[in-house]
């Protein structure tokens, strides 16, 4: 397939803004699976992940980075898209390691999802089973080049293509009850 | 002339306000061996959450943060900073405590708004905080108000002269800076904060412009703590001067915060209502007994 030249429709503004978020992304890590371990020693001293501006957050809120590190299983899913569509726009996704990209080792189970782009809009994968933290820093620098060039457009996708994600995401949870249990 | 002087205090608090937390997140990173981030890290991720698109949860939320920033924006400008007096006359150390609370309580306010539980528990643990370390410092601040028989913050610095206050009240020095670890919502005293207990409290439902008014607000708030000790102990200073001995100050709350864990919130209290207190009134016995170094 021929590859797309996408026409750059950010304004000034917008680039300039895209320079500040490539350079302080703030994190929130949902652990579901295995790759929450290679996380701590990118963020430690031995691969210091601040030096690139980028931290972990506590809140969906707060966060501009979600990612996904892992499988996850449908009760899960559900957790992870209350939590994507807490986050303030512009916001990118990180899949980690196969079980998001095609399943992985669980490919064949009955309480997992195999690909996550048909739920959330993921801006990039890792490949690996699990990722290294090398990896996972490749990984980040690249996603701030799509930022800086505009391509990590996936909340854009997310807000476009609304109906269809949903559609995938009530196919799979089934019926979606939101429970407001604070405010009862 | 007002508005020069309150416009050089607020830049000054903003640009080295923020270059200084850089460079204290610089420094905690190397005692964890770690590189650590640019030292203006601060601004670009002050600027990138402005850049956002939030959500709000309310008016009440809208103007607690309104209220909060405004009430702290309103204190700092009666604070001395380094030989700018942006009123003269009126830098009473009573204005400056009174508009204190003004901005914590629109925090309170709005970050109880948002009717998420962790924030009611991280409001609680401030002001439950805040009841921990006023005591001791309003103590020894007091016996050092009495001692001068003034509040005017200018008066007590120009009294210094060469001979800080430091050297004059030890033990009240002493007492003032481990409340203003606690003013400062550094470790040991970082319960209301804790992001991985409680989600970062108070925060944790901010985002976007929200959070980075909050920030702005935060970083002003450091900024009038730490100038209000550098001027009652260290002598403020001209402009230079005064910011040196405030980064002075700071590098010594950052490596004092970078090695220590948290205290639970019964802990901190209970540590500042036994310790510092009884120093505290060690100092105001010294004071009135007239042992002033
Ligand atoms: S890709 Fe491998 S390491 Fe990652 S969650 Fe799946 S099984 Fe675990």
């Amino acid at each position: 397939m021929d590859k797309i030249e996408k026409i750059d429709e950010r304004g000034v503004w917008e680039k300039i803004a895209d320079q500040l978020r490539s350079r302080s992304m703030w994190m929130l890590h949902y652990c579901t699976g295995c790759g929450a371990v290679e996380l701590p020693p990118s963020m430690t001293s031995r691969f210091d992940m601040e030096r690139l501006g980028m931290g972990p957050m506590a809140t969906p809120r707060q966060a501009d980075l979600f990612l996904v590190t892992g499988y996850l299983s449908t009760k899960t899913l559900r957790r992870v898209i209350y939590t994507y569509e807490k986050m303030a726009d512009p916001k990118y996704v990180i899949g980690f390691g196969s079980c998001t990209i095609n399943g992985g080792i669980y490919y064949d189970s009955y309480s997992t999802i195999n690909r996550l782009d048909q739920y959330l809009p993921v801006d990039l994968y890792i490949a690996g089973c699990m990722p290294r933290p090398e990896a996972i820093l490749n990984a980040f620098t690249k996603l701030m080049d799509m930022i800086r060039k505009g391509e990590a457009d996936g909340w854009k996708r997310y807000n476009e293509n609304y109906e269809w994600y949903k559609q995938n995401q009530l196919r799979s949870l089934g019926e979606v009850v939101v429970y407001d249990e604070f405010h009862e | 002339m007002t508005v020069l002087k309150v416009a050089g205090i607020f830049l000054t608090a903003f640009f080295f306000g923020l270059t200084f937390e850089g460079i204290g997140r610089k420094i905690t990173a190397r005692v964890q061996r770690r590189y650590g981030p640019r030292w203006y890290q601060n601004f670009i991720d002050l600027f990138k959450t402005l850049s956002k698109h939030g959500y709000t949860h309310g008016w009440i939320f809208d103007f607690g943060v309104i209220m909060a920033l405004g009430g702290i924006i309103a204190s700092l400008g009666f604070v001395p900073v380094g030989g700018i007096v942006a009123f003269p006359g009126m830098d009473n150390f009573f204005v400056i405590v009174y508009l204190f609370t003004i901005g914590s309580l629109g925090m309170a306010m709005g970050m109880v708004g948002t009717g998420n539980p962790w924030a009611s528990i991280g409001v609680a643990r401030a002001l439950t905080l805040m009841l921990g370390y006023e005591v001791p410092y309003m103590i020894s601040i007091g016996s050092m108000l009495y001692f001068y028989r003034t509040s005017s913050i200018s008066a007590i610095m120009s009294a210094q002269g060469g001979d800080w206050n430091l050297f004059k009240f030890p033990i009240g020095a002493l007492v003032a800076l481990i409340s203003l670890q606690g003013m400062l919502g550094k470790e040991p005293f970082e319960a209301p904060i804790a992001p991985a207990e409680i989600a970062s409290g108070p925060m944790v439902e901010l985002s976007a412009k929200y959070m980075g008014l909050l920030m702005l607000m935060n970083t002003f708030m450091e900024f009038a703590e730490i100038s209000l000790f550098v001027d009652l102990f260290l002598g403020g200073g001209t402009y230079f001067v005064f910011l040196l001995k405030y980064l002075v100050v700071w590098v010594l709350v950052v490596l004092i915060s970078s090695v220590l864990p948290r205290f639970r919130i019964e802990q901190a209290v209970y540590f500042y209502w036994t310790v510092p207190i009884i120093l505290a009134f060690v100092q105001v016995f010294m004071t009135v007994n007239g042992f002033v170094f």
